[in-house]
């Protein structure tokens, strides 16, 4: 007896009394499920898409309304002179003066003037110098091996496709650095546009790819300007953020000093602010290169050519083995210049004394390969363009390795996926397709309003009613289900690595240093392995998610159990803790909090490869942003997107919430 | 205005919290401490006024939250001040557009900070010569005048270097030069050598008093560290929950502590290295006896010779007249003061 009333007191009865009773329900309430034609209100919000969704008008018609705006950005004349979408298309065509440059320098050349693309060599030498000028040999190495693969791996093109996906970042990227620099300085400077930037940034990068795809398809049309464009809105976030982290972060000495010296305004910002914040700026400029390479595929979907289009096709194609070798050169690619990024974020001025030689000695070993290479160009052609050749391939037999790796596992892969279905995949499924709207919005509302903020509450509540309105909530359950079910076996993979991990420094290192190359992977990468193990399955898609997204899951593990302080673990070694009582009883509780932000930053990711998953066919939300895409439908493109951006922003308010009060309640600072 | 007063502060007030400006008009610019805590203000500063005069080296003392950086920092209006007035050379600080501020800045002022504030991308030539930099002078004349501070605190030959490759206390050889590239009046020091060794302190105080001897600026230096402000202060003002307990000479404030806070302070300080016949002399003992001791002698010195013997010695002044008078009691008074029973 008295054990019921605790529970009922009990602040987790509060929490999930009203869901549970609101999902009991079912078994006295008649037409719950989905298979029924009409099911009750309370399980699945009316007007809601259940099996196809061709026109769906959802409980308020975001979409509609959506689509009624876009229509009228299209035709509304301001001042009867233009609409806003000549104002796009005319920031469009900007774009593409640029761009026609870039892609003249890397791959088209100069027609009119009578002189082709900057020759390979060029590439090759100036790569490696600025590796050794940025870090040293290995650097270096790393970029000389990565466009020699571009070079030699070139029977397909490789090389003329690289150049024109790099045709198309070496425009997007400065774009997107600059446009997230200008804002991230204004937010700091302006209190009150900082207000309004961050939520916008917040939905911006929570916000699928292929829902704005469709925008930028409305406003701007298809092909490498408007793949660039999206590219830009897709990269900017990062850099705005690691802008205002960096110039706030200065610390306040510097600024003082800066004061005192008597700098004006602009003085302050240019020659004190942005210098001090190099580092994190730099950092931010890295994450855009990485965001723009991550986009080479996504922007493929509205006609951007180089690697990413012929990958795609590849891929849908199931032509394995040449997706493999594309893959690897976006991968290389991906990891060259993350490195050199990173190497120009970490660079610190250097000492030389003496004279121009000695003070600035890369530049003149620029020159004078510069001037070697041009001479070896007139004299052979072979440095002019590499010839085909000498070219290799070896998708060929990639193709065969698979097929028989494939065929050999053929048995128990299939065995292992059919049991991941029965057993575990359609059971969870069910249960999230069972949940009641109802149910799900008093459920996140308890939590938020259990973590202590009225404001948190109404915010999430907020977030899944309109999931639940916009007419897409089934679809919604299942993005949910898949990202949850995700969640759980990278939690069961990533948690024991990352324990494993953390116990040696040696280990530390090379768990993380892989995490670090996994993470440069552009995330369509992923698909090859799934599609080649499971062929084209909730399951496939899953292993593609899980890959991804356990990255985060051992990083933030690794994290939290090496940084509980030294003296803690000391303590309790001199009170005769074991081994297995230091990890149980004191280092996991103390990392319990990081470990949750890592369980946040799987589930984005997860959450973001679902959508990418959306490609290789499975039933959520995704499947519907693609048929948008088809459609060229904006306005349920972006509602879809929102609802998918509602789904993460939910889980990330409440989860980070959780872990900032565990941790002061550990007495740790947050930032 | 007095010429001889060169920033002048007046009941300033610096209080943290909600609209704090309000607060202090209802409460008649006075709030009590236990008001302020009522209501969630957060003090720095209190009803602070001091006056700095021209050449000498004020120290304002007290120990980390007492209000000596955020005072610092109103004189310079690195900080806006809740209430009151600042006076740079007679100027209404706090009524001075942004533009008159720069260039007050940009002439009269220099700084040094703790943690030094180099500027971590610019060589050491180039940090000294950031503040000419901003006033738009040219490269060659801002170097040259660059080296020349640089040659003044010891640094010839590091002008290449770039921070990070130099020691702390060269870091902040780096900082006094840049404060000083500008030839200003005053010189803000803000605990300049708190973050180093106390070996390389010493030193640098050393390094301190040279550059003043020969430059005779209009100092405000900052510290929590009494030793040395003893060692470096004209007049010393002690501060204590953001409230100015006291200012005065070093021996005045061991002689006669206003407060027991500053009694606190003072105690473990070698009086006998610090006070002299004067400050101990029987001011109403006036005659001339036979054995006679400067008035400027430090207790150190005369302390043997006064106590072995039972004899008075008179203290004469610099015209040779007698001021006053020492003998064993006086002495032993002095230097163990901080035993109050004996001292009545």
């Amino acid at each position: 007896m008295n054990k019921i009333k605790n529970i009922i007191k009990g602040k987790f009865f509060f929490i999930f009394g009203p869901f549970v009773f609101l999902w009991l329900l079912r078994y006295i309430i008649p037409n719950y499920t989905i298979s029924s034609k009409t099911p009750h209100w309370a399980y699945i919000p009316p007007q809601s898409c259940l099996g196809g969704c061709g026109s769906i008008d959802g409980l308020i018609p975001f979409v509609d309304w959506t689509n009624a705006l876009i229509q009228f950005l299209r035709k509304y004349e301001i001042f009867g002179l233009f609409t806003f979408r000549d104002f796009t298309r005319g920031i469009a065509n900007y774009v593409d003066k640029f761009l026609d440059l870039t892609e003249a320098i890397l791959h088209k050349g100069f027609p009119s003037y009578d002189v082709g693309p900057l020759p390979w060599i060029f590439i090759l030498t100036l790569t490696i110098i600025l590796g050794f000028y940025l870090r040293g040999w290995r650097l270096a190495l790393l970029g000389g091996a990565c466009f020699s693969y571009l070079i030699l791996f070139s029977k397909r093109g490789i090389w003329e496709l690289s150049m024109k996906s790099l045709a198309a970042i070496s425009v997007s990227a400065p774009l997107a650095a600059l446009i997230g620099l200008c804002l991230g300085i204004l937010a700091v400077k302006r209190k009150r546009f900082a207000n309004f930037l961050w939520p916008m940034l917040n939905i911006l990068q929570s916000l699928p790819h292929f829902s704005y795809l469709i925008l930028v398809v409305i406003f701007v049309g298809i092909g490498t300007k408007a793949g660039v464009i999206a590219t830009v809105i897709f990269a900017f976030p990062p850099m705005a953020r690691l802008t205002i982290l960096g110039l706030q972060n200065i610390s306040q000495e510097i600024k003082e000093a800066g004061v005192m010296a008597g700098c004006t305004k602009w003085q302050m910002l240019f020659k004190v602010e942005i210098p001090a914040a190099r580092s994190p700026i730099m950092l931010g400029v890295n994450q855009v290169i990485m965001q723009c390479l991550a986009m080479i595929v996504i922007a493929a979907f509205i006609g951007q050519p180089g690697l990413g289009h012929d990958l795609l096709i590849r891929l849908q194609g199931l032509r394995l083995g040449e997706a493999f070798e594309i893959g690897v050169a976006v991968v290389l690619i991906a990891i060259t210049l993350d490195r050199y990024s990173q190497a120009l974020a970490l660079k610190e001025p250097e000492r030389r004394e003496g004279n121009i030689f000695n003070r600035h000695p890369y530049l003149f070993i620029s020159i004078f390969s510069i001037i070697i290479c041009t001479v070896l160009v007139f004299i052979f052609p072979f440095f002019n363009e590499y010839p085909k050749e000498y070219t290799i391939s070896a998708s060929v037999y990639l193709d065969n390795g698979i097929k028989s790796f494939t065929r050999s596992l053929f048995v128990p892969l299939g065995i292992f996926r059919d049991w991941m279905l029965i057993y575990f995949l359609m059971p969870l499924k069910s249960i999230f397709q069972s949940m009641p709207w109802t149910g799900v919005i008093l459920l996140v509302g308890a939590i938020g309003w259990r973590l202590g903020k009225i404001k948190l509450a109404l915010t999430v509540m907020l977030f899944v009613f309109f999931i639940a309105s916009s007419g897409y909530w089934v679809r919604a359950m299942i993005t949910v289900y898949m990202v949850f079910a995700s969640l759980m076996i990278c939690a069961l993979i990533g948690i024991p690595l990352g324990i494993w991990a953390s116990k040696k420094e040696s280990r530390t290192k090379i768990v993380l240093n892989i995490c670090d190359i996994f993470q440069t992977f552009p995330s369509f990468i992923y698909l090859l392995p799934a599609i080649m193990l499971f062929q084209i399955s909730d399951v496939s898609a899953i292993f593609a998610i899980v890959i991804y997204s356990s990255i985060p899951m051992i990083r933030y593990t690794v994290f939290g159990l090496r940084n509980v302080p030294q003296q803690i673990i000391e303590a309790s070694i001199t009170s005769g803790c074991t081994e297995r009582q230091l990890l149980w009883k004191v280092k996991m509780p103390l990392a319990f909090p990081e470990i949750i932000l890592g369980a946040n930053q799987t589930l984005m990711f997860a959450l973001f490869m679902v959508m990418i998953a959306g490609f290789i066919g499975t039933v959520d939300l995704s499947q519907e942003i693609f048929r948008a895409l088809s459609f060229s439908d904006g306005g349920k493109g972006l509602i879809i997107g929102l609802c998918v951006a509602f789904i993460g922003l939910t889980a990330d308010r409440l989860l980070v919430e959780w872990s900032k009060q565990m941790k002061s309640k550990l007495g740790f600072k947050t930032h | 205005m007095n010429k001889q007063i060169k920033i002048s502060c007046s009941n300033i007030w610096k209080l943290y919290g909600e609209n704090p400006e309000k607060f202090l008009k209802e409460n008649n610019n006075n709030p009590s401490t236990e008001q302020l805590k009522l209501n969630k203000y957060i003090p720095a500063v209190r009803d602070a006024s001091i006056d700095v005069k021209t050449g000498e080296i004020l120290v304002i003392m007290g120990l980390s939250g007492s209000g000596k950086s955020t005072l610092l920092r109103c004189m310079s209006k690195l900080i806006q001040p809740t209430d009151g007035q600042v006076f740079f050379e007679g100027k209404d600080l706090l009524k001075t557009s942004d533009e008159e501020l720069i260039e007050i800045r940009r002439h009269k002022m220099g700084m040094v900070f703790q943690h030094f504030a180099l500027l971590p991308h610019r060589t050491v030539l180039q940090n000294v010569a950031f503040p000419l930099e901003v006033q738009g002078i040219d490269v060659e004349k801002r170097e040259n005048r660059a080296k020349e501070v640089i040659k003044l605190v010891g640094l010839e030959g590091r002008e290449k270097y770039y921070p990070r490759e130099l020691s702390g206390g060269q870091q902040q050889r780096v900082g006094l030069a840049r404060s000083l590239a500008v030839e200003p009046d005053v010189w803000f020091l803000d605990e300049p050598f708190s973050a180093l060794d106390p070996l390389i302190r010493k030193e640098m105080q050393n390094e301190f008093l040279r550059l003043q001897s020969m430059l005779k600026k209009t100092i405000v230096f900052i510290t929590h560290d009494f030793d040395e402000a003893i060692r470096l202060a004209d007049r010393i003002a002690i501060m204590y929950e953001g409230l100015i307990v006291q200012v005065g000479t070093p021996e005045e404030l061991i002689t006669k502590p206003a407060t027991d806070y500053v009694a606190e302070f003072t105690k473990d300080i070698p009086r006998s290295k610090l006070l002299n016949a004067e400050n101990i002399m029987n001011e109403k003992e006036k005659k001339l006896h036979e054995n006679t001791v400067n008035y400027n002698d430090k207790i150190e010195k005369i302390a043997s010779k006064v106590l072995k013997s039972e004899s008075i010695f008179s203290v004469i002044n610099a015209n040779k007249e007698v001021i006053g008078s020492v003998s064993k009691k006086e002495l032993i008074k002095a230097l163990f003061a901080e035993d109050k029973n004996e001292q009545d």
